[in-house]
């Protein structure tokens, strides 16, 4: 009987092998139909491009939307919505085209601009980007509830003409035109829609190169070309089909090898196997920046200086990225500016480089002998550094603890926090290192030099250098280019020579991608990858 | 009247016989009775008897000496610390006497380059770029390998490739290490995670934009190194040593992991704490779920009714909310080994499964024959509990212990990985099994090793109860 | 009968307002909070979310709008997935957690018994020693292993056959169900293989199986009429709760299969302080625990006559 019934079993499987493909999943590059599939590791928490802040959401946005300004081919701000545009000290104006429309047809107007630029500010919308408006005339003071919404500095002249004036001299503005919270929303659709705005695909409209068709949330999404883009000749691809949503970087290769999706990830176990399998391996800068925040509150230890410069010269970021890291892509950090930053005519760093620091345990030693003596202590009392639970973390943490015990003979307990709970921790100071990252918002060195201004919430460790903040008060009000990255250049010495933080890696990382598939943009700011030029040949 | 013993037999007569000292004679003592019965023993002695009769139940006993010693003298026997690191030795498979070539430290590297004519420094089409002519090896060694090329004319930059197997064509090149700008900026030295293995390295000229379709590669033997303040620290050299010596590295039974510490070191450290999780929160919850399923079983409807929707509202919380909180209850430093309120978790929130499964035993055994007999003979409920029923759930108590144990040990190490319980670098094998699934494609021996130690555990234990279960089982006794 | 199984439904409503209490207490104990976000905001803004979510009156408070909103049904909105209502999440992703997780039963429950008996009846022979090994092994691997060792064996099999016979991951239709659910069942299939041959080994020796031996039944009679089912009560026991916990709790399993499930969002709840979503989830598991359990027990009087016998005394 028991034999029986295994029989049974088997025949039903072998069955199931001779059965036709009844799995009609669609393949990751479909030619004639112009498809492509991709999966995405999480679901977009919410297509509201007044509220959205994070990758995933900008990333769909990007697609089915599309702001005054736009990314073209690689990746120069091209024209968007706007056809024309002027732009000096005071403000910016912006001739909108007459044929760009909304995918019910109705075009897009100054007014739709307006609308969304005052919802952003307005402070019981409570939209956690309103500070990208800043260079906006009146918004800084509107988010803080002491001007209202109206006064802000934008206007409708007329439909298809808008003038913008600035609170202070934005020699990047024109970049911010192509950001997610700057994109037009109707202002009829979003007060019919009232608190189902953005929940469905229904809740939206479209005015970029696609429109968001499907989704089921948690599970897919899918994008069709949109047919009233103003540009739809230049949009090859007719559908982005995204049906895998998950975390699991080694679930999302396993479909690529499995022909089921285009594009994923690499990690260092997965890298292996890729190069196994002969794929095309690419690499990419994603332009953050990775470091350790120090705590400068009273009573830590690591405000005082000597006791950093210690910290410094044991710290050799080439052993950390080369092995501890180990992914390529990444690259070490020499300064608080990454090396794609634009400066004034070339890049940032190009024109101004940084300082490089050499290790050197010796005089290590010697600044941590000084600084126990400043400090009055006779035994360094045990360090806690302040980790986020992903696995990348945790490994640096150890090698931390490692050299520091090594070389200097500190004691650093690990503490580790799930997501939130180390987000509060690092807002009310509980940690004496805190490892930490920053994704930029614009290409001015300012998205990342104000981080370490003495009233940014950002500042976690409450650094406080009256000198630093000067110059960010210089930057910010300047016209002039070359002021300006003289004022970010002299920051950025401060950050190395004041060890403001533990400058640590630029992130990057490695992906594979289908032969077939061309045109694939990649970018630091904005959508990411985009798919808006992309093509799948033969 | 009387009778008189005669030699011959007199007729005896039933009703008239009447028995007197006279008519009995001491029988022999014959001992080919004993041979029917054995020594009369006690339920204990009984036990153990057969236990040590059982050979599964011996191995088991084996195995769990060797974790004994494992955990205890592990320490002395095998002296390597489990926390040093070692970088030039990351997630390295069992080795022993590696052989090493001490080198000096590798920093920075600027080759002196002789000086190019101008006509390389035209620009020139993608198309009409060629492969490098020419690739030299510098150095090979796992610090760091450097390599210079012959500079291509209209070149504006070019990219190394480097690849674990031999390329094909451009499209197969492998890694794409760095770009280096310049015409002229014709060496590089890579240190990204290197082994001691054979590489391809390739070479490609672009344009600034696109990359060329010709390529020279070199396979580079990458030999292990360590440089020589490294060497005379782990005391693997003395004062005679110069570089290009070649000296043997200190062997790895069982490998290394992810940041070079040596496994054996970290699996007998870690020891400690899985095999105290791992018997001591199981024992604990097992004990206190059997104590309080049998009284709800026992005692019935309302007083069953109320401890096991007691029980159901423990099940029901969330797992790892609560954990925060008993963090938090407890006051464990930021950073701090937390292994007691990890074990009081643990039990708090593992007794409830225990707790149903015995009470379900016992109400189906309490309506029993043999319990109304004890109770109709005056036996009191504690008695009963004890001496009957328990010894009756024995089975069902055996098979959760078996699985209490792996499944306290992969919790210990959940708990370790969002931070509560044992903060690095404190190793368990549990946060070891963690760390090696990330590995386990391309270095399994990450995770194989501390899988095998639980397994072994397991075996141990499941073996042992097994035994026990088979030995303590009344029913059984009689069939001997 | 009915009364009795109204009042346990009664039992049942009270456990779950208990452990909705203690979760509200032990979320608002722990800190972090859902408005925490990568990039800091500015008091204002900070104020205005609070008021907006509600979040800036006491507790107490608090607590009775959303005890009150609960009752009538209403988990609130997710503070991660904006303008996503709890009850949608739950309804829209709990029937996928629930087939997993039936299908996942079904194959643990089946392998269990029908490989329990076999160890059971083949004591100490082979088949027993091979059972026992390899469920030593499923439960000395964590399941993750499992799952992405399943996967890799799909792939390594399509590309056999060169032909898509398995779906690597996703959702769609009964192709999709069958590795995740497998994986997800081998560890209560472990449990209950070993479960199973305890209890039947008791059974087998006992003295009714004797006595329909010696009636002169066959055993294949004997096997389902009486060893079994005296077996099978423990089996039943842990049943209910193994069918909760598996139904929510295959997070790993749903990760690694793209399957859109409930159990992320009951993890990722936590991780991400979601109150409203932390509460629905712990509720609804909750209730969906405590009506398992009160169906299993309803079981076991039809399974063990005995029981029921005295339950109602």
């Amino acid at each position: 009987m028991r034999i029986r019934k295994f029989l049974r079993i088997t025949s039903c499987f072998i069955c199931l092998l001779a059965l036709p493909n009844i799995n009609l999943m669609a393949q990751a590059v479909d030619f004639e139909k112009q498809k492509v599939t991709i999966a995405l590791a999480d679901e977009p928490p919410s297509l509201n491009s007044i509220k959205s802040t994070d990758q995933i959401s900008f990333f769909i946005l990007g697609h089915t939307n599309e702001g005054l300004l736009n990314y073209g081919k690689r990746n120069k701000l091209a024209a968007g919505v706007a056809e024309k545009w002027e732009v000096n000290d005071k403000g910016a104006k912006f001739w909108l085209r007459k044929n760009a429309k909304w995918s019910d047809g109705k075009p897009v107007t100054a007014h739709d601009f307006v609308f969304a630029w005052r919802t952003v500010v307005n402070p019981t919308t409570a939209s956690e980007y309103a500070f990208i408006m800043y260079p906006v005339k009146n918004a800084e003071a509107i988010t803080n509830g002491k001007k209202s919404p109206d006064t802000l500095g934008v206007k409708a002249i007329d439909d298809y003409t808008l003038e913008v004036t600035f609170e202070r001299p934005c020699g990047y503005f024109l970049g911010l035109m192509a950001f997610g919270t700057y994109y037009p929303v109707r202002e009829d659709f979003y007060k019919a829609q009232g608190e189902r705005y953005a929940a469905d695909k229904e809740n939206l409209l479209f005015n970029g190169p696609f429109k968001l068709t499907h989704w089921v949330h948690g599970a897919a999404l899918k994008l069709e070309k949109n047919e009233h883009y103003w540009n739809k000749g230049a949009v090859h691809l007719n559908e982005v089909d995204m049906p895998y949503i998950t975390s699991d970087a080694l679930a999302r290769f396993n479909l690529f090898k499995d022909g089921k999706i285009a594009t994923t990830g690499l990690d260092g176990e997965t890298l292996k196997n890729a190069l196994q399998n002969k794929y095309k391996i690419r690499k990419f800068s994603d332009g953050a920046i990775f470091y350790q925040e120090f705590n400068y509150r009273e009573g830590r230890v690591t405000a005082n200086i000597h006791f950093r410069k210690a910290l410094q010269l044991v710290f050799d970021p080439n052993e950390l990225v080369d092995k501890v890291v180990a992914v390529p892509g990444n690259i070490p950090a020499r300064s608080l500016i990454p090396l794609w930053v634009k400066g004034v005519e070339d890049k940032f760093r190009k024109e101004y480089p940084a300082k490089e620091i050499s290790v050197d345990i010796k005089k290590a030693k010697e600044h941590l002998a000084i600084a126990k003596k400043e400090l009055g202590l006779t035994e360094f009392p045990p360090l806690v550094l302040l980790v986020g639970d992903s696995p990348t973390a945790s490994k640096q943490a150890e090698y931390l603890q490692n050299l520091y015990k090594k070389n200097l003979g500190l004691d650093v307990k690990i503490d580790k926090q799930i997501f939130k709970q180390r987000l509060a921790k690092m807002s009310v100071g509980d940690f004496d290192m805190v490892s930490a990252g920053w994704g930029p918002d614009f290409n001015d060195p300012m998205t990342f030099a104000d981080l370490f201004a003495s009233w940014n919430e950002n500042n976690n460790g409450r650094y406080n250098n009256p000198e630093y903040d000067k110059l960010i008060r210089i930057a910010q009000n300047s016209a002039d280019p070359k002021i300006r990255m003289d004022a970010f250049s002299k920051m950025q010495d401060i950050i190395i020579d004041d060890v403001a933080i533990l400058l640590q890696y630029e992130a990057g990382s490695v992906y594979v991608q289908s032969r077939k598939l061309k045109g694939v943009s990649r970018r630091v700011i904005g959508a990411d990858p985009s798919y808006v030029n992309a093509r799948v040949v033969e | 009247m009387k009778m008189t013993p005669t030699s011959n037999a007199q007729e005896v007569r039933a009703d008239t016989f009447i028995p007197s000292a006279n008519d009995f004679q001491p029988a022999h003592r014959e001992s080919h009775h004993d041979a029917l019965h054995r020594p009369s023993l006690s339920y204990w002695q009984d036990a153990w008897i057969r236990l040590k009769a059982n050979s599964r139940a011996v191995v088991s006993l084996y195995l769990v000496a060797f974790l004994m010693v494992f955990t205890l003298f592990g320490p002395y026997i095998w002296q390597v610390n489990p926390s040093s690191q070692d970088l030039d030795q990351i997630s390295q498979p069992p080795s022993f006497n590696k052989q090493a070539v001490l080198v000096n430290g590798s920093g920075f590297w600027e080759p002196d380059l002789e000086e190019l004519p101008e006509h390389y420094f035209q620009e020139l089409d993608v198309e009409d770029l060629l492969a490098t002519s020419e690739i030299i090896i510098d150095q090979a060694f796992t610090k760091s390998v450097r390599l210079r090329w012959q500079a291509v004319e209209g070149a504006y930059a070019y990219v190394i490739y480097r690849n674990d197997y031999k390329p094909e064509s451009s499209e197969d090149l492998g890694l794409p290490l760095a770009e280096v700008e310049g015409a002229d900026l014709t060496y590089y030295q890579d240190r990204l995670n290197l082994e001691s293995k054979t590489y391809y390295y390739s070479i490609v000229a672009t344009d600034g934009v696109d990359e060329s379709e010709a390529f020279r590669a070199i396979p580079v033997n990458v030999e292990q190194a360590i440089t020589l303040d490294e060497a005379k620290e782990r005391g693997l050299v003395d004062d005679t040593a110069i570089i290009g010596d070649s000296i043997s590295l200190k062997s790895h039974p069982l490998g290394t992991d992810y940041l070079g510490r040596d496994m054996l070191a970290r699996l007998i450290s870690g020891a400690r704490t899985s095999l105290f999780i791992g018997t001591v929160a199981p024992a604990l919850y097992i004990l206190l779920g059997v104590i309080y399923g049998s009284l709800a079983g026992y005692l019935g409807a309302r007083v069953d009714n109320w401890m096991m929707r007691f029980a159901d509202f423990v099940v029901a919380l969330p797992f790892l909310l609560f954990m925060i909180l008993f963090r938090i209850a407890f006051g464990v430093e930021s950073g701090e080994s937390g292994i007691f309120p990890m074990l009081i978790a643990m039990i708090v929130l593992g007794w409830p499964g225990m707790a149903r499964l015995v009470r379900g035993q016992i109400l189906q055994i309490r309506n029993e024959a043999y319990v109304q007999a004890a109770r109709l003979l005056g036996a009191n409920s504690s008695y009963l509990i004890i001496r009957h029923m328990i010894p009756n759930v024995m089975g069902v108590i055996l098979v959760s212990i078996t699985f209490a144990i792996p499944s306290a040990i992969f919790t210990e190490a959940f708990l370790s990985f969002i931070g509560m319980g044992v903060s690095p670098p404190t190793a368990s094998w549990g946060s070891m099994c963690n760390e090696g699934i990330k590995t386990m494609l391309s270095h399994p021996h990450e995770l194989f090793f501390p899988a095998l130690l639980i397994s072994i555990t397991v075996l141990a234990f499941n073996l042992l109860g097994d035994g026990l279960r088979d030995a303590l089982d009344s029913r059984l006794r009689a069939r001997d | 009968m009915l009364l009795y199984s109204l009042k346990r439904l009664l039992y049942g409503l009270v456990t779950v307002w208990f452990i909705a209490t203690a979760t509200f207490i032990a979320m608002h104990s722990v800190p972090g909070d859902p408005l925490l976000n990568n990039k800091a905001v500015s008091e204002t803004i900070r104020k205005n979310l609070e008021k907006r979510y509600g979040l800036d009156k006491p507790l107490s408070q608090q607590y009775v709008i959303y005890i009150s909103s609960m009752l009538k049904g209403d988990f609130g909105v997710s503070f991660t997935q904006q303008n996503r209502r709890v009850n949608d999440i739950i309804r829209e992703h709990f029937p996928v957690s629930a087939v997993l997780g039936i299908l996942a039963i079904t194959f643990a429950t089946l392998g269990g018994i029908l490989w329990g008996a076999i160890t059971a009846l083949y004591r100490n022979k082979l088949p027993d020693i091979i059972i026992m090994f390899l469920v030593i092994l499923g439960i000395s691997v964590p399941s993750f292993v499992f799952a992405a060792l399943g996967q890799l064996s799909i792939i390594q099999m399509n590309d056999l056959f060169n032909r898509s016979i398995l779906p690597v991951a996703g959702w769609g239709d009964f192709t999709h169900m069958l590795m995740p659910a497998l994986v997800l069942g081998l560890g209560t299939m472990a449990f209950l293989v070993r479960l199973m041959r305890s209890s039947m080994l008791e059974v087998i020796n006992s003295d009714y199986v004797r006595t329909a031996k010696a009636k002169g039944l066959s055993s294949l009679k004997i096997f389902f009429s009486h060893q079994l089912r005296n077996a099978v009560l423990p089996v039943i026991t842990i049943l209910g709760p193994a069918i909760a916990a598996i139904t929510t709790g295959g997070f790993v399993v749903e990760q690694i299969f793209a399957i859109p499930g409930l159990g992320r969002y009951f993890v990722q709840a936590v991780q991400q302080s979601d109150y409203t979503v932390i509460m629905g989830t712990t509720v609804f598991y909750g209730a969906f625990l405590v009506f398992m359990v009160i169906l299993v027990d309803i079981v076991y009087g039809f399974v063990d006559p005995r029981i029921r016998i005295h339950a109602e005394s």
